[in-house]
């Protein structure tokens, strides 16, 4: 029931008359501060703070400045801001990329894009979308907003985060660079064997695909394990599992599905370029080996991939439904225990890219109804957010509308994505451009128009400023005009029989008056994204100052300033609901923790279940080593394309960066 | 909406348009590929689910729309807000969130399971067999006896009869590839180390094309086919045609045709039954000239576009792993001639 309050049991640390946790070793007694009943100013802790104590603060959290030190800091929101930006700027480049596949598309037997260039488009549009965008974008923003959204100062492995960001920057990097020389992989972003095999892609475009590949993994599987470790031990106390946002919950299940998901692509990927440069012979029948295992592989990982992106935007989805209705979100445990089904439930699925490999019927059918079966746990999250914004004053900001643009698209996508887990139904329509409808209605719609919500969202946060609601909501018209004309038609070309994948198409076929039209909508649509990114970059001056919390939003990265310092919060606070901002202001009280210290970096830890403070732990601070052990990681990942030394060459480099990494530092020590 | 709306009916205006201009013919002439115009019983259930598909989703669309207006509706009237009563709440996510979709997966399992059993089942005693080799980037068709004998082998076209269920076994030795003619049937995989199998029973006389619909490199846009459905002893003329080997022809300028083809080693990559040319790599050229279309679905098969064909195969089609030929004016011109006495 949509009860405001909730009355599970908060541990012992809500004390009733001083509502302080004090932390039991504090050595520090100067600071513990007198409490005052500030009733004006609810949402400051009634605590007084020492200029001293915020001095010291910020200096053992600032930032590294100048050349050298752009590549030391660790602090999460850096890290999350810059994955953020580095994956927009993929997407401009990937976007750029399927606008020249549709002009290509445009009309009949065009000349504009040969073939092989063609087939390099698309297999890097889709490869750097997945990769480099929406793996990306989604963990930046879990990464920058969850550990303020659980009420901590930086994740629990900060140096291992920066890490896994450089892998992902020179990966990623050097995967575009090769499309800019032509030596792009031309194999499709999901590389079937044979075709992906030296035999008929002997250039060293897969090889690169699959090192790029391996790259991303490790920067996702960073992320993920962080993003647990953080999630589960490092959340303020008070803030129980059943108290977490659903944000915050959508980005834990899609952290483990990433670790769950990724182990099969790096498998896939590591056969895949043993197969290219030893002959191992994985994939190869004369050798013994079996094509569709790569297939089986490949989908493993590719199938809950979808859903990696899906989850942490529909976690957005719940926050800015939430915020713009200020109301509590209907079904709290109806949605998270959706998101969890929806996660183990899209590892079962896979097989419904094969359905036309020929395997047998009845084997199929398992995941025929598998795949029919996922729409449950999105449709109860669907009529939970009706419920919750039934009869509410609904404030229709950028966010929202992107949000309702959303409901749109995505229960369209969501309607052909149950037809096509029809096996006789999709054994037509696999591989056409009604799959290609499908899924972008379903990544654009479920993931992009949520993300562009959550940048225009969170955008005051990591700015300090206001994005233009102006040029917010013509952006929205254009997106989302200019999607639907884009790809409404696909669906018709697919049932018309245009396969996906070709570069150009007979006029006789039929096929000219639709990818006109749909060529018409992309670049409508691309003049969307456009004024965003505009909109954004212009914000950066121009936009009015946001206060701490402009949309009256009940999550913790609310109550501190924005942006934020590089603390994130001056206290930890103490959550003893699930709205903690709008019912500290209710209560005119706000009460915090103290007894951290203020001059090292220090993040309290709690219990994974109950948030009962256990530890204090002692976070590194900025350090060059983990941009110098990306490096060394990335000479031995590419070198090894070109002469088998570079692996020798790459582990003793690994060595001694890592040796510089782990150098004992005395956190205990008193200075 | 409006956008949406206009597009219902611009497409519906097309779809019309492409119904009523069957005469407006594809290369060869054959049907406009589509899956909602079946030409076999399997197609046609494929089709009626699609339709059951299409209303049921509008129905479930519109839902979810009008329920979201229904929402909004106090953040536009003057009114008081109002939240919804915990069971009315639970009402709506139970009904709109598990028993709609539970209905729609009972539905789609049910269909898919009945109509996916019928498409799979292994019927066919009807003693056809063809198999579909795929090739970068064209199909090999090679037809088969009862016991398993070759009768004859052509490309890029598939002469079914009428009525009869047809076996069609699918191979690669290369790339994967998948062998769809939408009016006919769903579409298989070619995948190397596998035969796989795909059952065609044609209702209708016609031509039909297909296509390659899984990628298989640079020139998977043009690897098309035509699968023409005869009546039965149309057909057994054309295969027992099919059959027949060539002789050396007797007219000197014919004669004259087949020796450019050997001087200029076609015959390393292409087969002519009866003469010295025994090469597999490319199509078998025994019957060329009763083919429809040249260059697996490209351009169709006249003298003109064979002349460009034989002589620049990659204007043609960028990629192709043919080599092209020039020739003397008085070779092309027997060459042709002979090609096109191919019958």
């Amino acid at each position: 029931m949509s009860k405001r309050r909730d009355d599970a049991p908060s541990g012992d640390l809500e004390t009733k008359d001083g509502r302080h946790w004090e932390h039991p070793q504090t050595r520090d007694a100067a600071h513990h501060g007198r409490r005052e009943e500030e009733r004006q100013e609810p949402l400051h802790p009634t605590v007084e703070d020492n200029e001293e104590e915020i001095r010291k603060l910020e200096l053992a959290w600032a930032a590294p400045t100048g050349f050298i030190g752009w590549f030391k800091p660790v602090n999460q929101r850096i890290i999350g801001r810059r994955f953020i930006v580095t994956a927009f700027v993929y997407f401009v480049l990937a976007g750029l990329l399927g606008l020249a596949m549709r002009l290509q598309l445009a009309v009949p037997e065009n000349d504009f894009l040969p073939p092989e260039i063609y087939n390099q488009f698309f297999t890097v549009h889709g490869t750097a979308m997945m990769f480099l965008f929406a793996i990306p974008v989604l963990e930046g923003f879990a990464l920058f907003v969850t550990p303020m959204m659980i009420g901590t100062r930086d994740m629990a492995f900060p140096r291992l985060n920066a890490f896994g960001y450089y892998v992902y920057l020179i990966g990623s990097s050097i995967f575009f660079v090769m499309l800019l020389v032509g030596m792009a992989p031309d194999t499709g972003w999901f590389n079937y064997v044979p075709l992906a095999g030296k035999l008929y892609a002997p250039g060293v475009g897969v090889d690169i695909w699959t090192t790029m590949i391996t790259f991303i993994e490790v920067s996702a599987l960073t992320a993920a394990v962080e993003l647990i470790v953080t999630i589960l031990k490092l959340r303020a106390p008070g803030m129980t599992l059943n108290r977490m946002p659903v944000f915050v919950w959508a980005s834990l299940v899609m952290a483990f599905m990433i670790v769950f998901a990724m182990p099969s692509i790096i498998v896939s990927s590591s056969l895949l370029i043993l197969d290219r440069l030893v002959s191992t012979g994985f994939f190869v029948p004369e050798m013994g080996g079996d094509p569709l295992l790569w297939q089986h592989l490949f989908w493993f990982f590719g199938h809950p991939e979808v859903y990696i992106v899906l989850v942490p935007a529909l976690g957005i989805v719940s926050t800015i439904v939430t915020t713009f209705t200020q109301r509590t979100l209907f079904g709290y445990t109806a949605i998270v225990i959706s998101i969890v089904a929806t996660g183990f439930v899209s590892f079962g699925l896979w097989v419904h890219h094969m359905f036309a490999t020929g395997l047998p019927h009845l084997g199929m059918s398992f995941f025929m109804a598998a795949s029919a079966m996922i729409a449950i746990p999105n449709g109860v999250q669907v009529f939970c957010w009706i419920a919750t914004m039934w009869g509410a004053r609904i404030q229709f900001s950028t966010p929202m509308l992107y949000v309702l643009g959303f409901f749109w698209v995505f229960v369209i996508g969501g309607l052909t994505g149950v037809m096509v887990a029809s096996i006789p139904f999709d054994l037509q329509v696999h591989d056409t451009y009604f799959l290609v409808a499908h899924f972008h209605y379903v990544l654009i719609g479920g993931s992009v128009m949520p993300v562009l919500g959550g940048l225009y969202y969170w955008y005051p946060k990591m700015s300090g400023r206001m994005m233009s609601e102006f040029w917010g909501k013509v952006s929205f018209a254009l997106v989302f005009i200019g999607f639907n004309v884009a790809f409404f038609p696909m669906h018709q070309l697919g049932l018309d029989g245009m396969p996906r994948r070709v570069y150009t198409y007979l006029e006789e076929m039929g096929w000219s008056e639709l990818n006109f039209i749909s060529t018409i909508g992309a670049f409508v649509l691309a003049a969307g994204f456009a004024t965003t990114f505009f909109n954004a970059l212009a914000s950066l001056r121009v936009g009015p100052k946001a206060g701490n919390n402009p949309w009256h939003a009940e999550t913790l990265e609310w109550v501190t300033e924005s942006p934020p310092p590089p603390y994130n919060q001056r206290h930890i606070p103490i959550v003893n609901s699930r709205e903690p901002v709008w019912d500290w202001r209710e209560e005119q009280e706000r009460p915090v923790v103290l007894g951290l210290r203020s001059d090292r970096r220090e993040v309290l830890v709690t219990s994974i279940l109950d948030a009962e403070p256990h530890a204090v732990q002692v976070v590194p601070g900025p350090s060059i080593w983990p941009f110098l052990s990306a490096i060394a990681a990335s000479v031995g990942f590419v070198g090894i394309l070109f002469h088998p030394i570079f692996f020798v060459v790459s582990f003793f480099l690994a060595f001694f960066s890592f040796v510089g990494w782990f150098w004992p530092r005395r956190p205990w020590r008193e200075d | 909406m409006l956008v949406q709306l206009r597009f219902i009916v611009r497409m519906l205006s097309i779809r019309s348009a492409i119904v009523a201009s069957i005469t407006i013919l594809l290369i060869a002439g054959a049907n406009a590929t589509s899956i909602t115009a079946p030409a076999t019983d399997d197609a046609a259930r494929v089709a009626n689910l699609w339709w059951g598909f299409l209303a049921f989703a509008s129905f479930v669309f519109l839902l979810v729309i009008v329920l979201l207006a229904t929402a909004m509706r106090s953040a536009f009237a003057a009114g008081e807000s109002s939240q919804i009563s915990p069971r009315g709440g639970w009402y709506l996510v139970l009904g709109g969130g598990v028993v709609l979709p539970l209905i729609a997966v009972v539905g789609l399992v049910g269909s898919g399971l009945w109509i996916g059993g019928v498409i799979a089942r292994d019927e066919p005693a009807s003693g056809l067999t063809v198999e579909v080799s795929g090739k970068r980037w064209w199909w090999e068709v090679i037809y088969y006896d009862g016991a398993g004998k070759e009768i004859a082998r052509t490309a890029n076209e598939v002469v079914l009869p009428v009525g009869r269920t047809a076996r069609i076994l699918l191979t690669s030795d290369n790339v994967i590839h998948s062998f769809w003619a939408p009016n006919l049937q769903g579409k298989t995989d070619l995948i190397p180390g596998r035969v796989n199998e795909s059952h065609i029973t044609p209702a209708k006389v016609g031509v039909y094309r297909g296509l390659c619909a899984e990628f298989c490199g640079v020139q998977h846009a043009f690897m098309a086919f035509i699968v023409e459905v005869r009546e039965e002893n149309e057909f057994a003329a054309w295969l027992a045609d099919q059959a027949r080997p060539r002789t050396i022809p007797d007219d000197p300028h014919l004669r004259r045709g087949l020796e450019v083809f050997l001087a200029y080693d076609c015959g390393t990559c292409h087969t002519i039954r009866g003469t010295p040319a025994q090469g597999k790599m490319g199509p078998d050229l025994t019957h060329l000239a009763m083919r429809e279309s040249l260059a697996a679905g490209t351009i169709p098969n006249t003298k003109g576009h064979l002349a460009g064909w034989i002589g620049d195969p990659q204007a043609v089609k960028p990629g192709v792993l043919m080599p092209p030929t020039a020739l003397e004016p008085d070779d092309q011109e027997a060459l042709l001639a002979y090609l096109a006495s191919l019958d």
